[in-house]
């Protein structure tokens, strides 16, 4: 009993961050029509930008956290400024293909500056850890799950309560109606792809610390939240913050009760049982976000 | 005088091993060839069907897998007291079940991600084939795990006036794959030019349409599936009895990407494209490392590579060059017609 209630807290850890790229992921298909496959290299470059701050230039960890989300947001909004823009009629296939190649030259951009050796990072956070009752769990995990739990209720928020946040719900309903009620549909997609790619650098700066930085850390990241994705139906943000407590909560008891070395493939299993039984996702009504 | 001319180019392509001697350049050749069939086979997915698959090297993975574990017998235990037992069959059989295992695998995925279209084919596809690559690790009374299958046996053919021979040297090996190669070749293009290929097409370009004209859109691309996948695993198996050892870094995700960039570069959904693109993604390393350029900036190299193609020839080389070619044609009647 006491192992189960340990798993689920640790899987409540975790599956704050898997929400916070999921999230990410699903709000730039939701809204851009845009599989985006440079989401992990995203979520490794917030993880580097932290070890550059913190263990390069000894920088204070808080301040270095919130570099690395500004640069994360700058850098998606590069992505989609370079590659994005002039693709905006294109068909998905071709801006999928091109996100694949934005992808592999950042990874291997990522190896060439920082090289294939893993980098820890340090965290001011005491090393002794939290203990409720039987269960406990590492006072920098809390410290992750806070604040990603923040950013998931700061998107939220900005979506539903903000004339931007309109914006991009209108321009997701109806790209075409929302460009002719004055919207600067360019504007929106810029700005959804930086906040993405942000929520996506978050993560990253916030697991980095925790496990280490290595340049291919974004592909096991990304198919986490392309499963989270798929999980709550794609361009869902309920269903994806649901779908990221439901993938660490399996991954968990897989990992826990099965075999450890086939965590990672419970994503996967996931994947094909809602395919088999929902293949809308999980909290899917009709496709809708907010 | 077009057959002749393709009858002529292949006669080339088989000659090379007689004038053409260095080990080196053989070896790369075949490797080359290998991967042109797995081009060939994703370009039936993603050109015709116009499905992307993301985790294509799953296919390849497992053709090479089953290949080498029914050539080299295995002895697994699947439950308590049920014990799986196969003693080493000949290496034409293993390859025979490469391609029907890959082909059962391409029906699954098929079957599982065609209940929705979209972006679900892809992630699914993507998944499975690190799936597999975990499998391959963690499955260590089956696959070996890291410690790779070893010494896995090289084809061996009863051939018509030579008897019975072993596929041990490289212009053997070549000719081996070229022959796959060709034979691929006039499947793809038997089966594009057939009812199904026609179907696919027409459901790649307007689904509903194909719907509505009566083609059951999900079977056939459950079917292209299979195809490609059986295809795949033949070039896996191929892979396997050549380089004759089998690890599951053969499952990595850079060998799919690799594939994707063929296809893109020569020109999807045409039967030449993933011929050029596997030449010239097939030789270009070893310009490369030629160079002295480290593997990173390569891939960095290929990344860009492929944005720019998808920018600036979005239909690929083969439709390029066909372009210009009857572009010139015509311009040159109309200059013949006017003097």
């Amino acid at each position: 009993m006491d192992q189960l209630l340990q798993h689920g807290l640790n899987a409540l850890m975790l599956g704050g961050t898997y929400a916070l790229l999921g999230i990410g992921l699903t709000l730039i298909f939701g809204i851009m029509r845009v599989v985006n496959f440079t989401h992990g290299e995203l979520y490794a470059f917030g993880a580097y930008m932290m070890y550059m701050f913190v263990m390069l230039t000894g920088a204070n960890f808080f301040v270095a956290l919130v570099l690395a989300v500004v640069l994360g947001v700058a850098l998606g909004a590069a992505i989609e400024f370079l590659l994005l823009r002039k693709l905006r009629g294109a068909d998905i296939d071709t801006t999928m293909l091109v996100m694949i190649g934005a992808w592999i030259a950042l990874q291997n951009a990522e190896q060439l500056a920082w090289t294939g050796v893993a980098k820890s990072i340090d965290n001011p956070f005491p090393a002794a850890p939290l203990v409720i009752g039987a269960v406990s769990v590492g006072w920098n995990r809390v410290f992750v799950f806070v604040v990603a739990l923040a950013l998931i209720a700061g998107t939220y928020a900005l979506i539903n309560h903000t004339r931007l946040g309109k914006a991009m719900r209108a321009t997701f309903q109806d790209r075409d109606t929302a460009a002719l009620m004055g919207i600067r549909i360019g504007t929106i997609h810029t700005a959804t792809f930086a906040l993405g790619s942000g929520l996506a650098a978050a993560a990253g700066a916030l697991l980095g610390p925790v496990f280490v930085a290595y340049p291919t850390m974004g592909d096991l990241a990304a198919a986490k939240a392309f499963a989270v994705v798929i999980l709550g139906g794609l361009g869902n943000i309920v269903g994806a913050t649901v779908g990221g407590f439901i993938l660490a909560l399996a991954e968990e008891l897989g990992a826990g009760y099965v075999s450890s070395g086939y965590r990672d493939a419970m994503g996967f299993l996931l994947i094909i049982l809602i395919l088999v039984f929902k293949p809308t996702g999980l909290v899917a009504q009709k496709e809708r976000i907010g | 005088m077009k057959t002749g001319l393709t009858t002529l180019w292949v006669g080339c392509l088989f000659s090379i091993p007689l004038w053409m001697t260095d080990p080196y350049v053989l070896h790369i050749l075949v490797v080359t060839g290998i991967f042109i069939v797995a081009a060939m086979s994703l370009n039936l997915l993603l050109g015709y069907a116009g499905q992307l698959s993301l985790g294509h090297v799953a296919f390849f993975g497992i053709g090479a897998y089953a290949s080498a574990l029914v050539s080299l017998g295995f002895n697994v235990q699947l439950a308590p007291g049920i014990v799986l037992i196969l003693d080493p069959q000949p290496v034409w059989c293993g390859m025979l079940s490469g391609v029907l295992v890959s082909g059962a695998f391409g029906w699954f995925i098929g079957k599982i991600s065609f209940r929705v279209r979209g972006a679900y084919f892809v992630i699914v596809s993507i998944s499975f084939a690190e799936v597999m690559r975990l499998v391959a690790v963690n499955w260590v009374e089956l696959t070996q795990g890291p410690m790779a299958l070893n010494n896995i046996p090289p084809l061996t053919l009863w051939l018509p006036g030579v008897g019975e021979h072993v596929f041990w040297k490289k212009p053997e090996n070549y000719w081996l794959v070229l022959s796959v190669a060709v034979v691929s070749y006039i499947l793809i293009r038997r089966l594009v030019r057939s009812r199904a290929g026609r179907a696919m097409v027409a459901l790649r370009e307007n689904e509903p349409l194909a719907t509505s004209v009566g083609i059951d859109v999900t079977r056939y691309l459950v079917l292209t599936t299979v195809c490609s996948a059986a295809m795949a695993g033949a070039a896996g198996a191929l892979y396997a009895h050549y380089i004759r050892i089998v690890d599951p870094d053969v499952f990595l995700f850079i060998y799919t990407v690799t594939m994707v960039i063929m296809v893109i570069t020569g020109g999807k959904g045409t039967l030449a494209g993933p011929i050029v693109g596997g030449l010239i993604f097939g030789l270009l390393p070893e310009t490369l490392r030629a160079l002295a350029i480290r593997p990173e900036v390569q891939w960095i190299v290929y990344g860009v590579l492929m944005i720019l193609v998808l920018y600036f020839l979005p239909a690929g080389i083969v439709p390029a060059v066909r372009q210009w070619w009857q572009r010139r044609r015509s311009d040159a009647a109309a200059v013949r017609a006017s003097t």
